[in-house]
């Protein structure tokens, strides 16, 4: 099940811990992975763990011209074209919106919404070509949900579900799927500074009563990238301990 | 008849699945030959691999008949 030798993948934002989680189980699932992230030793520190199987390709999905060349890149560094994009990276500036800067909605809307579209658009070709792709989106329960103090982060996130299901109905006669996983509150770096007062309140609104782990992300994303997968497409697969059942 | 018609022929054939004397100058890849608009995107990718030119979306577009593709394509490689 979920065997993925001979693929080839590539993830973004790789070096957050959700983005780490997903390249190393895709590479132990025997996928190539290239790694795209803005810090190089982290970079460094989980093409490490991962071994032969990971390549780096420095990307900053802030810059245009980074996201113009990121598909090309990578696909010459993984020494093929990409069967597996997982579009992770994702930033926040969050303000309330009466007090949100004009560059703090437009900095999210480039990274999260529009450079994911666009490296979504670059990979169709060798997909198509090859009728196979896999195309996974990792949006936010806050897309569907909405957040007091993330309009920008929000809207980005329900616009890459939108999105989603446009390009999934595109291109499902050629066997590629566009899907989107949404996690919910996962223990990261930046849920880590929450404090216990705002920590108990979070999971008294969570049926399983705990916080999920970025590797129940990457499981989701792992099934979702393979064959057994295939017809699902068009999906927002919510992570989240139940917190919205949507 | 040209090399690049009988090389644009051969491709829209295997690309459509149709017969080759469907394949007419004047048949239109979505009206007689039964592509849909993800059809016409591939077939103009397979044109620029074919033939090594780039084709650009706004003439990529115009593309509507086998004649269309010949004649951009020679006038490309000319």
């Amino acid at each position: 099940m979920f065997d993925l030798a001979g693929k080839t993948a590539l993830v973004t934002g790789a070096t957050g811990g959700i983005g780490g989680d997903i390249a190393k189980l895709l590479a132990s699932a025997g996928a190539k992975v290239a790694l795209s992230g803005t810090r190089a030793e982290r970079l460094e520190a989980v093409a490490a763990e991962i071994g032969e199987n990971a390549v780096i390709v420095p990307g900053n999905l802030s810059d245009p011209e980074s996201v113009a060349n990121l598909i090309k890149q990578a696909e010459a560094a993984l020494g093929g074209q990409l069967d597996i994009l997982v579009n992770n990276a994702g930033i926040t500036r969050d303000q309330l919106a009466m007090r949100l800067k004009d560059e703090d909605w437009q900095a999210v809307i480039d990274v999260n919404l529009t450079a994911a579209f666009k490296l979504a658009r670059n990979s169709l070709r060798g997909m198509m070509k090859r009728r196979h792709g896999r195309i996974i989106n990792i949006t936010s329960i806050v897309g569907v949900t909405g957040n007091p103090g993330q309009t920008n982060y929000a809207a980005a996130k329900a616009g890459m579900i939108g999105w989603s299901k446009s390009l999934a109905q595109e291109v499902a006669s050629r066997g590629i799927t566009v899907n989107c996983v949404a996690p919910g509150f996962i223990t990261t770096a930046m849920t880590n500074e929450l404090d216990e007062g705002q920590k108990e309140k979070l999971l008294s609104n969570i049926p399983a009563g705990r916080m999920g782990e970025s590797t129940e992300i990457a499981a989701a994303v792992l099934y979702l990238a393979s064959d057994e997968a295939a017809y699902v497409t068009g999906q927002t697969l919510h992570v989240n301990g139940g917190m919205a059942m949507i | 008849m040209s090399d690049v018609a009988d090389r644009v022929k051969k491709i829209v054939v295997e690309h459509l699945g149709v017969e080759e004397d469907k394949v007419t100058e004047n048949a239109s890849f979505i009206d007689d030959l039964g592509a849909d608009s993800l059809d016409t995107v591939e077939l103009v990718m397979a044109f620029e691999e074919e033939f090594g030119c780039e084709i650009p979306d706004d003439a990529a577009e115009k593309i509507l008949t086998v004649k269309d593709a010949i004649d951009f394509i020679e006038k490309a490689n000319a």
